[in-house]
């Protein structure tokens, strides 16, 4: 079940066959009953064997949140940070050590509130890093105030009257920070989870993984219109790279381009179907992918899941090893103690007999 | 024409002003280099404004270079020049005060343009108006006299008029005889792409060496003999250059990768620019998007294996401080460079002070402590890395290795070690399961060495030694999540217990009273040691009996130091900082610590003591003595 990942050539593999179980500490899991990270670190846990990659050569590093407990329940390496800091901390750990595969788990506020800058920097940067982006629209460790993904308006504690700062849309802006793989999936759909996961391990960089998570005890059915089987197919937009972009029941939704080039949503019965627009994960101009996450409403009135981008653009910290290389390669290895004591003497010497 | 003579002198200040513009830097630099390579004992003081250009000719765009050079060791940048070199009239204002009466002041009169002596508050020209009499003055056309040597260039005014300073460096060559076939070769390879402005700066030189040959302003030239310096191959150094090879070899000698991670911040971006050149070293540089990415990132690298550095100054230290305290609670070894400016808040970037010590100490919240070491010297940066590396990767914690601006950017000659001779800093790092929980093998992260204290550093990648940490209180051994009362007493017993534990493996203090007799003691820490070494020997110079100890380790102390401190009736401490009412930082330290009555001295002024003024000061306490 293991399959072949170039994007981690230079990682161990495993010495025998693993499974979900292989991934589960000792430690009690202390989520809420009911919340969706349960989920998620099912969803990881049984994901994780795919990778076929040596136990040890993962390390798990989170910020601050309830999310961010994940670290203690996966048998890898693990870092449980401070808040917001995790990708800065992951990027030392992953631009130092070219063995390793790292994962980041963090939340909607960990990520955009107070770790926004270290976030931005790491897409850009395209460090070899796979962020799990707990979005819950919440503070759920603090106890219930609104985050900077809850909708304008939200009553919480800290907002009694309504909250009055617009929501980031994730996707967006990590579209806008340069990410070279972005994508968003759902707590509850294993499968789809389990897909989206797939495509960021196999991307080589940074991989942005926005999570719609639910907050049972803060902030419950946020994401219900997604996952009530009532509603969902009419608002979920499923993109698949080179297929058209449709949704509802019988795929009677659809976008196309306007002659001022923006996306237009469609009946699908209106339009020849030449005129859908394909979905195109690989399109190096970003704004096809911002286009598309643009479509979604806080409302969750349409929200698009799935890989809205996955480009190869250089990465880091494989240019960083490049330099070294360089550096080190066409001499004869690295500097050793000789070339020090020229180092330290410099050029200008004189001596006191 | 005859030889001049030549008059022997045993040692020389110079200081050279100008407009930020003007070169003063370059030129201070290049006469550094001549005087390192005849053999003098030098010491430097570069003293810049923190703009890049600020308004030219104005009183805040001054930039100095200060040399102090000798026959003799010396351990200062000197108190007051014997000569100034003064580009503009804001030159001659902003330094005149620094001068004793009989000085030597070469002015550049082209500059001395009723604007600009305007623009300075010059009501007449001091140069005509008899304000300069107790000086010996010489007006020398610089600007004029280069412009009209470089005519036959095919270069503009402005350019030839740029090479002004290699005018006045060449004058100022001839009258100390240094050698000069260094600074011909720096310009050769530093114009190497442009040899019309090569030629033009090397004939600006060469005409001002001659000027000095020919001019009757000028009837004898100066010569300072080598010093005598221990045996040994030397090279001139400054502290930020020093420090950045400390850790290189640091690496090398431990055989970890080196990581640096930094965001600019003057006056320790130096370190990120010179270290960014040794990728042959395998040192991987990381330029993060903030002063708390910069610090993750290097913790992240630690965690990895690395030797890790970041690099900043006090208001960077400031946003560090949670991600130390991770380290901390994390045991990693982490080294921190807090390159010292004057504060608070911004402060002035450029200017010296020492008043992060407290800042080092304690600010970070909760207990989380962690050791302190401080350079003495430029030369000694190179040390202190290395110790700052030993008790890291030893004690696995991060240690906070306080410099300063002083020490960053002065310079001073340099034994060059052997490599082979620096110390081992070799670390064992965990490869096997450590404990049996429930009948199998285990690893716990939080299992101790029982003589450093140490946890193991177990990297990921290390088979069956998986294990989870975080800031999160931790069981002992175990390292799993916990929120128990003796537990967490216990623990930040330990993180307490393991850095008193440093002092173990450091040195009895060093005192230096040559007499004996002394019963006052002068302490120290940092950039301070040459003004009191200084004012120390002029204090003795005068028959008076003083000791002097200097601190490297601000925590932990030397074992011995209480007991030192009681052994004399005074304790002078003097800082660059004022010790938020408390005597001074080290002071409230030491008196909290062993009940000690030291007694501040302390000033706050953006520059180094002068030993001249601690002198006076030291005088005082040894004769109030009962
Ligand atoms: S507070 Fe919300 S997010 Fe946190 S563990 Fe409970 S249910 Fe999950």
């Amino acid at each position: 079940m293991t399959q072949n990942f170039p994007s981690l050539s230079l990682v161990p593999k495993a010495r025998e066959a693993q499974s979900a179980k292989d991934f589960k500490t000792d430690q009690e899991v202390r989520w809420c009953p009911g919340c969706g990270d349960y989920a998620v670190l099912a969803a990881v846990q049984s994901f994780m064997p795919e990778l076929g990659l040596a136990r040890e050569n993962i390390v798990f590093v989170s910020g601050i949140g309830c999310s961010s407990r994940f670290p203690y329940y996966m048998d890898t390496f693990g870092m449980h940070s401070i808040h917001g800091r995790a990708p800065a901390i992951a990027t030392g750990l992953a631009a130092s050590r070219q063995d390793l595969s790292v994962w980041v788990v963090t939340g909607d506020g960990d990520a955009l509130s107070i770790g926004g800058n270290h976030l931005i920097h790491a897409l850009r940067r395209n460090v070899n890093l796979k962020i799990l982006l707990f979005n819950n629209r919440i503070y759920g460790l603090t106890k219930g105030q609104y985050s900077p993904t809850s909708e304008l308006g939200k009553i919480t504690k800290s907002t009694p009257l309504g909250s009055l700062d617009s929501p980031f849309n994730p996707v967006s802006l990590a579209l806008g920070a340069e990410a070279s793989f972005v994508a968003r999936s759902i707590d509850s759909d294993r499968k789809h989870l389990t897909a989206v996961l797939r495509a960021a391990a196999a991307h080589r960089g940074t991989a942005l993984v926005e999570i719609y998570q639910n907050c049972n005890i803060f902030n419950d059915n946020a994401f219900e219109p997604l996952k009530d089987p009532a509603t969902r197919d009419e608002v979920t937009i499923r993109l698949e790279h080179g297929q058209p972009i449709t949704w509802g029941a019988g795929a009677e939704h659809g976008v196309v381009r306007s002659p001022d080039s923006s996306l237009k949503v469609v009946e699908t019965a209106d339009v020849p179907a030449s005129d859908l627009v394909v979905h195109d994960a690989h399109a190096m101009d970003p704004s096809h992918a911002f286009d598309l996450s643009r479509l979604a409403e806080t409302s969750l009135a349409r929200t698009p899941i799935g890989v809205f981008r996955d480009v190869d653009r250089p990465v880091y910290d494989d240019l960083m090893r490049e330099q070294i290389d360089r550096a080190t390669g066409t001499q004869g290895g690295p500097a050793g103690e000789d070339e020090l004591t020229g180092l330290l003497a410099g050029s200008d010497t004189w001596t006191v007999r | 024409m005859a030889t001049k003579g030549v008059r022997q002198l045993d040692r020389v200040i110079i200081r050279f002003a100008g407009d930020s513009g003007d070169g003063m830097q370059l030129t201070g630099d290049r006469f550094t280099t001549e005087t390192a390579s005849f053999g003098n004992d030098l010491s430097t003081l570069p003293d810049f404004p923190a703009e890049i250009r600020a308004p030219a000719g104005t009183l805040p765009g001054v930039s100095a270079f200060q040399l102090h050079f000798a026959d003799h060791d010396i351990m200062t940048p000197g108190d007051r020049p014997d000569v100034l070199v003064a580009m503009n009239p804001a030159a001659l204002k902003a330094n005149l005060d620094d001068l004793e009466r009989g000085a030597d002041i070469i002015v550049n009169t082209d500059e001395f343009t009723k604007r600009n002596l305007t623009k300075v508050g010059y009501p007449s020209n001091p140069l005509d108006d008899g304000s300069l009499e107790a000086y010996n003055v010489h007006p020398i056309a610089l600007t004029s006299m280069t412009v009209e040597a470089l005519k036959d260039f095919d270069i503009s005014k402005k350019e030839a008029e740029r090479a002004k300073n290699m005018f006045a460096l060449g004058l100022l060559s001839w009258l100390y005889n240094r050698p000069t076939e260094g600074t011909l070769a720096f310009l050769r390879t530093k114009f190497a792409r442009s040899p019309q402005i090569m030629e033009a700066n090397v004939t600006a030189f060469e005409t001002g060496w001659s000027f000095g040959e020919t001019t009757e302003d000028f009837s004898v030239s100066y010569e300072v003999k080598p010093a005598q310096l221990a045996p040994g191959r030397y090279r001139n150094i400054s502290g930020n250059l020093a420090l950045s090879y400390g850790l290189v070899a640091a690496a090398q000698r431990s055989g970890l990768p080196l990581f640096l991670g930094s965001y600019p911040i003057t006056p320790a971006s130096d370190i990120l620019h010179e270290l960014s050149k040794h990728k042959r070293f395998g040192v991987r540089t990381f330029q993060a998007e903030d002063e708390i990415a910069a610090v993750g990132a290097a913790l992240g690298a630690a965690y990895g294996g690395s030797l890790a550095v970041t690099s900043t100054s006090g208001p960077g230290l400031a946003l560090k401080a949670e991600t130390i305290g991770l380290g901390v609670s994390l045991e990693l070894p982490l080294i921190v460079v807090n390159v010292q400016r004057a504060g608070p808040s911004t402060g002035m970037p450029t200017k010296t002070e020492q008043a992060d010590l407290l800042q080092a100490m304690f600010g970070r919240n909760g207990e989380a402590p962690v050791p302190i070491v401080a350079p003495r010297s430029p030369a000694d940066c190179f040390d202190t890395a290395l110790e700052a590396a030993r008790i890291a990767t030893t004690f696995r914690v991060p240690v906070i290795l306080l410099s300063d601006g002083y020490l960053a950017n002065g310079s001073e000659p340099w034994r060059i070690p052997e490599v082979a001779d620096l110390p081992d800093l070799h670390v064992q790092f965990a490869t096997e399961t450590n404990a049996e929980v429930d009948g199998r093998a285990t690893f716990l992260p939080y299992v101790r060495d029982s003589a450093t204290l140490a946890r193991p550093w177990a990297l990921p990648g290390t088979a069956g030694l998986e294990h989870r940490i975080g800031g999160i209180e931790k069981a002992d051994r175990t390292g799993n999540i916990s929120y128990d009362p003796a537990n967490h007493d216990f623990m930040v017993r330990t993180r307490q217990a393991k850095v008193d534990a440093v002092a173990a493996t450091i040195g009895p203090t060093e005192v230096e009273d040559p007499s004996g007799r002394a019963r006052v003691l002068v302490l120290g820490w940092g950039s301070t040691y040459g003004p009191i070494g200084a004012a120390c020997r002029r204090v003795r110079a005068a028959g008076k009996d003083v000791a002097q100890a200097h601190l490297r380790h601000l925590n932990p102390f030397p074992a011995d130091l209480g007991e030192v401190l009681r052994r004399y009736d005074k304790v002078l401490v003097p800082e660059m900082n004022l010790g938020y009412g408390f005597g001074g930082q080290l002071s409230m330290l030491l008196r909290a610590k062993y009940l000690v009555d030291a007694v501040g001295y302390n000033q706050v002024r953006g520059m180094p003591f002068k030993a001249d003024e601690l002198a006076a000061v030291i005088t005082t306490v040894t004769e109030d003595l009962p």
